[in-house]
């Protein structure tokens, strides 16, 4: 009997599945060749001519430096709360069973599965009920509620598949709860953490939707591009700075994909 | 044997003692009372989202039951049904039904387009081509969501690619027919529900294609052999074993793509027609107009929505699948 | 003598479960002993209750005269080898090993030596730079082993040590422990479902049923003459015969064991004895197992090679010796 494993897909399904990546993967891709487009009025294709004239102009641009600080800026402290935050829950989740342990991961979870805009909204209502003058911390404050679920489900995926076992033999041979930590814990889960804050790091560089509601004058890079495609006025620098914002992205994903694959592999062979 | 005399020393007590200092008296004392240490260790996570996030939310909620006064346009903060009511209104129930009907078209065509890659990614795809697919799948979902926003302001822009493709098709005219229908149609693609649609399925598909994948993955390839061992063609078993088992990745991968659609108000922003979604009515409302009440009470529709929608998918197990 | 380790009306419950149901135990110093028992039935409990990682609900747990109880496992010098082995991923088989040293504070050298001894004990020298993930189920097993003795233990627990490991390396691993435990004189007590295991080599053997020690004795004392029906069915392959057959074969009362090996088949249906019918016939190498059906009551009897195997269907009789049938006291 042959399983569909060895078999080879038919060609329907061949198509579709084509079909889907390349949905996915070409507007992306257009991306790119737009950033290097001699036309600077309108979204022409083909582009009449190509240069790299627009990659100097955006280096050039005050303001665009200004909202890649405050990203960065937000986004690494943001990911540095929701590291402490995100394992600190995934710990004492995966650790033990205790009332109400359930709520604690829909609560985690919550600000994710819920809109943006409602996470947003009630943000910035609370701020202005508590007359809380936006500004950087409060971008921060919100993009690290939402950021804790990345590094939570993370940690906790891999707390699950390290070996409780694991844990006990520590102690067994007489390490106590901090040496336990120290020498065995952390270097299971660090891959995992590393992998969980680069993907939050991501989440808040990239966030727009919550930031529109907790900024006031700051401006994020996604701020200031969601300005730039509501009003488009420097259609070049725009598509470079969309161009730069794919490519920021893309290595932090790239390396947690890594980092949580060779984890697998570690953990997996210690059964 | 020199070893057996370093291995066993009969001398050693059976019980240690305590390594010095306030680690070793701290480790001790979480040994003993476990829940001390579960205490502090959920404290600081459930202090933060407990008070900024249910906080607020709550905060928002109970706007909801405020009311704006007509003439002073300030918030009256006395309780209230009547911002409920003017949900009801038509042009506010307009936005409410043209929003979910929305989002359950873009989850369907989600699903549709999704289940092939997930299906070829689950079953097919090996070694290499696995790693390769995931990524393939994983870069999309997590690229900027504006940058991909962006990119279909270039797409479906008049000067853009793909009414450059359809011209050298020789396919403008079909376009144009579709553009002229109502509801549908509009000026131009980017201008259209039409293309808020194509963009909030492109958005939000990669959260549809992971979690079915999951549940395809979860399929043991025994099961499909045994369906062949019984007689069944391919086509039976697929409809019979595996889409059955595939359901609750859709219901999951439904709940994402429902959720985001319900809240989103940039895509129909940007691409779209002047026809509003509940997530720009609400930021109109809190915004330019000041009407927190009102807009408090049009999140309260997504959450209600999610709410009865997530029950539904737990039903169908949607839950295992995530 | 102070006893390795002492069980007073121990019980741990889990909510409404009795994992372990005051439970009254003794364990010589230097004595390699074993519990034994189904799944659930209470042995990994009292072993984890040992290694510290069970508080007992009530009752008295001493370690060599030491009461233990609040004691954390990282404080008790006790080790385990566990089921899985648990060996650390992350490290080294040196690392592994030289692991409890390492967090009592032995300086560098002093552990690497020692733990490259403990490996040369577990005849793996020259392992100490590979990760357990490069290893062999038994390697592991190996290494998980020399990971315990390097702390040099009162007491070594060990959870179903062999339970991973396939038969032939199994027969070779119970042989190497035996002598191990002989010649470094630890307390070995180990867990384990498989009455093979536990008799060929504990010195003593406690059985296990429902949180409950149902007999502690020699291996020869619970094969021969087990202590309950219970016993007698776990234990080995006896047939369980009921008090009525007792009664008129040797005229005493209870439930009574009878050894397969005991039982004489002999084909000549004209001599004296039990008339039964063959059943079913199984050949299984040292010997051939026979099922029969005797008096209405289903036995088993077992023909050693070179004797002459009767034919499924063939009418036979059944004897044995006066002392074969061993008489249990009535069913706790």
């Amino acid at each position: 009997m042959r399983s569909d494993r060895e078999a080879s897909a038919p060609f329907g399904l061949k198509l579709a599945a084509a079909g889907g990546l390349l949905f996915l993967h070409v507007p992306i891709l257009l991306i790119f060749v737009y950033a290097f487009t001699t036309e600077d009025k309108t979204y022409q294709w083909p582009p009449p001519g190509f240069t790299t004239q627009w990659l100097a102009v955006t280096w050039n641009r005050p303001d665009v430096w200004e909202a890649l600080t405050t990203s960065v800026k937000v986004a690494a402290i943001a990911t540095l709360i929701a590291l402490v935050l995100g394992t600190l829950c995934a710990a004492a989740v995966s650790g033990s069973r205790f009332f109400g342990r359930e709520v604690i991961s829909l609560l985690i979870i919550l600000p994710i599965a819920l809109p943006g805009i409602i996470t947003g909204i009630s943000l910035r209502s609370a701020f202005s009920l508590m007359d809380i003058p936006f500004s950087t911390w409060t971008i921060v404050l919100g993009h690290a509620t939402f950021c804790v679920v990345v590094v939570y489900n993370n940690a906790v995926a891999r707390f699950r598949r390290t070996a409780g076992s694991l844990i006990e033999a520590s102690y067994d041979l007489g390490a106590d709860g901090f040496q336990t930590f120290r020498h065995v814990v952390l270097p299971n889960i660090g891959t995992a953490l590393l992998a969980g804050g680069m993907l939050a790091f991501a989440l808040s560089f990239d966030e727009v939707i919550v930031t529109t509601f907790t900024a006031g004058q700051q401006q994020t890079l996604p701020i200031w591009m969601l300005e730039e495609l509501v009003r488009p006025r420097q259609r070049p620098v725009t598509n470079v700075v969309a161009m730069v914002v794919v490519l920021v992205t893309l290595f932090p994903i790239i390396a947690a994909y890594y980092l949580t694959r060779e984890g697998d592999q570690v953990s997996g062979a210690g059964k | 044997m020199s070893d057996t005399v370093a291995l066993s020393d009969r001398s050693a007590p059976a019980v240690l003692t305590a390594r010095n200092g306030v680690l070793g008296a701290l480790s001790d004392l979480f040994w003993r009372k476990p829940k001390l240490l579960l205490f502090l260790m959920l404290l600081p996570p459930v202090l933060w989202l407990g008070i900024v996030y249910l906080g607020s939310l709550f905060a928002l909620l109970l706007q909801s039951f405020f009311s704006i006064d007509e003439y002073s346009g300030m918030i009256k903060r006395e309780f209230t049904l009547k911002t409920y009511g003017e949900l009801l209104q038509p042009s506010n129930l307009d936005i409410i039904i043209r929003t979910v009907v929305m989002a359950t078209l873009v989850t369907i065509a989600s699903a549709i387009v999704a289940f092939p890659i997930a299906y070829y990614a689950a079953r097919y795809a090996r070694g290499k081509w696995k790693a390769l697919f995931y990524l393939a799948i994983m870069l999309p979902l997590w690229s900027s969501y504006l940058v991909k926003v962006y990119a279909w302001k270039l797409i479906l822009s008049k000067e853009g690619i793909l009414n450059w493709a359809l011209a050298k098709l020789h396919l403008t005219g079909l376009l144009e027919a579709w553009l002229a229908l109502p509801i549908v149609g509009g000026n131009s693609l980017s201008v259209s529900s039409t293309g808020t649609f194509i963009v909030f399925v492109y958005v939000w598909l990669p959260f549809m294609i992971l979690p079915i994948q999951a549940s395809l993955e979860r399929i043991p390839v025994s099961l499909i052999e045994a369906s062949a061992d019984l007689g069944a063609s391919p086509g039976q078993s697929f409809w019979n074993v595996i889409f059955p088992l595939a359901l609750p990745g859709v219901a999951a991968g439904s709940i994402f793509t429902f959720s985001l659609t319900l809240g989103d108000y940039i895509i129909p922003k940007i691409i779209g027609t002047s026809h509003l979604f509940i997530g720009q009515a609400v930021y109109a409302h809190q915004g330019t107009a000041g009407n927190i009440p009102l807009a408090a009470a049009f999140t309260v529709v997504p959450i209600v929505v999610m709410g009865l929608y997530l029950w539904m998918a737990k039903r169908m197990g949607a839950f295992d699948a995530i | 003598m102070i006893a390795a380790v002492s069980f007073e009306n121990v019980s741990r419950h889990f909510g409404s479960v009795k994992a372990v149901d005051q439970v009254d135990l003794v364990v010589q110093p230097g004595e390699f002993f074993a519990m034994l028992g189904p799944s659930g039935s209470g042995k990994t409990t009292c072993l984890r209750l040992i290694a510290g990682f069970e508080q007992p609900t009530t009752g008295a747990i001493s370690i060599f005269g030491e009461r233990a109880e609040g004691v954390p496992p990282y404080r008790r010098n006790v080790n385990t080898v566990f089921q899985d082995y648990a060996l650390f991923p992350h490290m080294n088989v040196l690392d592994n090993v030289a692991y409890g040293l390492k967090v009592k504070g032995v300086p560098r050298i002093e552990r690497i030596r020692t733990a490259e001894d403990a490996l040369a004990l577990v005849r793996l020298p020259g392992y100490g730079t590979r990760k357990p993930g490069q290893l062999s189920g038994g390697q592991r097993q190996r290494v998980a082993l020399a990971r315990a003795l390097v702390n040099r233990p009162k007491v070594l627990l060990l959870d179903e040590p062999l339970g991973a490991l396939d038969l032939k390396l199994r027969e070779n691993m119970q042989e190497e422990l035996k002598a191990l435990q002989k010649t470094l004189g630890i307390t070995f007590i180990f867990v384990t479902h498989d009455q093979g295991e536990a008799l060929s080599m504990a010195d003593r053997v406690a059985v296990f049923n429902d949180g409950r020690i149902m007999q502690v004795g020699t291996p020869q004392d619970i094969y021969a003459r087990p202590a309950s029906r219970f016993v007698a069915d776990f234990v080995g392959s006896s047939n369980v015969v009921p008090p009525d057959f007792v009664k008129r074969h040797c005229q005493r009362d209870g439930w009574g064991s009878l050894r397969p090996e005991a039982i004489r088949v002999s084909t000549e249906t004209n001599g004296t004895g039990i008339p039964a019918r063959v059943v079913s016939v199984s050949y299984t190498g040292a010997a051939t197992r026979l099922g029969l059906d005797a008096e209405g009551l289903r036995l088993h009897a077992t023909v050693p090679v070179g004797a002459i195997v009767p034919e499924q269907g063939a009418d036979v009789v059944l004897s044995f010796g006066a002392n074969a049938l061993h008489v249990m006291a009535a069913d706790a």
